[in-house]
């Protein structure tokens, strides 16, 4: 995965295990926390927390165990990457999971294309039976 | 009024639960089926969530409440959703998550007059 050259680096980060469903709420907390210290506005921030939300639910509930990476991304502006490392059962049709082609009992097929909306960059990297990387980028909008 | 979840409270024909923030899924399934044996217990035909504690509605969340009032409908009962912030209602809308089932108000005094006006069209029985 290669990342445009102005995208800035990865100043500080943290790392949280998914392990439990609690960590899913961890991973959340910290992501606010941050939009609240670097100030992003209701809807970036609103956006991120929710985005952090899908994708450690998606861990949990998929593979139960993974790693999510928070940074705060440091360039021309201020971001937050989050990326979310599991070796589930990786996403056997990962087209129709982007184009929302699950059902929507399904979490996994609303989450993904809904969460790709949310956010500036979207990585993602799977294969079935080794595992899924997930990597989201936003940055702060100042008007 | 069940314990260690999300408060309901009752308003006349109308039950009222407010949402605080960073709800364990255990709490969110609880809650589902709190509101709807609380129903049951006061006879209530009305439900109002209250999230304006809410800073982000994930699809878990906003399903839950879909099914809710999905729920709740089946029992009779209509459910308004309150006190939605701009950001999680730009949330939604852009991740795609259309809520059915429910309706909204952006305050607590309109749900309650939503609620209120059922009433007077007769639609409501006597109070037990």
């Amino acid at each position: 995965m290669s990342f445009s050259a102005n995208s800035g680096v990865v100043a500080e980060s943290w790392e949280i295990r998914i392990e439990k469903e609690a960590d899913i709420i961890a991973v959340r907390q910290l992501v606010r926390e941050l939009t609240r210290e670097h100030k992003f506005d209701q809807f970036v921030a609103a956006a991120l927390t929710t985005a952090a939300s899908e994708l450690s639910r998606n861990v949990w509930v998929h593979a139960k165990s993974g790693v999510a990476r928070i940074g705060v991304l440091r360039g021309e502006r201020i971001g937050l990457e989050l990326s979310f490392v599991d070796k589930g059962p990786g996403i056997a049709d990962l087209q129709k999971a982007l184009a929302g082609g699950y059902s929507t009992a399904n979490s996994l097929g609303l989450g993904l294309s809904g969460t790709k909306r949310l956010v500036d960059e979207f990585h993602i990297e799977t294969e079935t039976g080794l595992g899924t990387t997930i990597v989201i980028r936003k940055w702060k909008k100042d008007f | 009024m069940p314990s260690g979840g999300i408060p309901i409270l009752r308003i006349g024909h109308t039950l009222l639960a407010t949402i605080q923030l960073d709800l364990h899924d255990t709490v969110v399934d609880a809650f589902q089926s709190d509101v709807l044996e609380e129903m049951e217990r006061t006879g209530a035909d009305g439900l109002i969530i209250d999230i304006s504690a809410l800073e982000s509605v994930d699809s878990y969340v906003a399903r839950m409440l879909s099914n809710t009032g999905k729920m709740a409908k089946l029992m009779g009962a209509e459910t308004v959703i309150v006190g939605m912030r701009p950001a999680v209602a730009a949330t939604l809308v852009r991740m795609g998550y259309f809520m059915t089932g429910i309706r909204t108000a952006l305050s607590l005094e309109e749900g309650l007059e939503i609620q209120a006006s059922r009433s007077k069209d007769g639609r409501r029985s006597e109070i037990p």
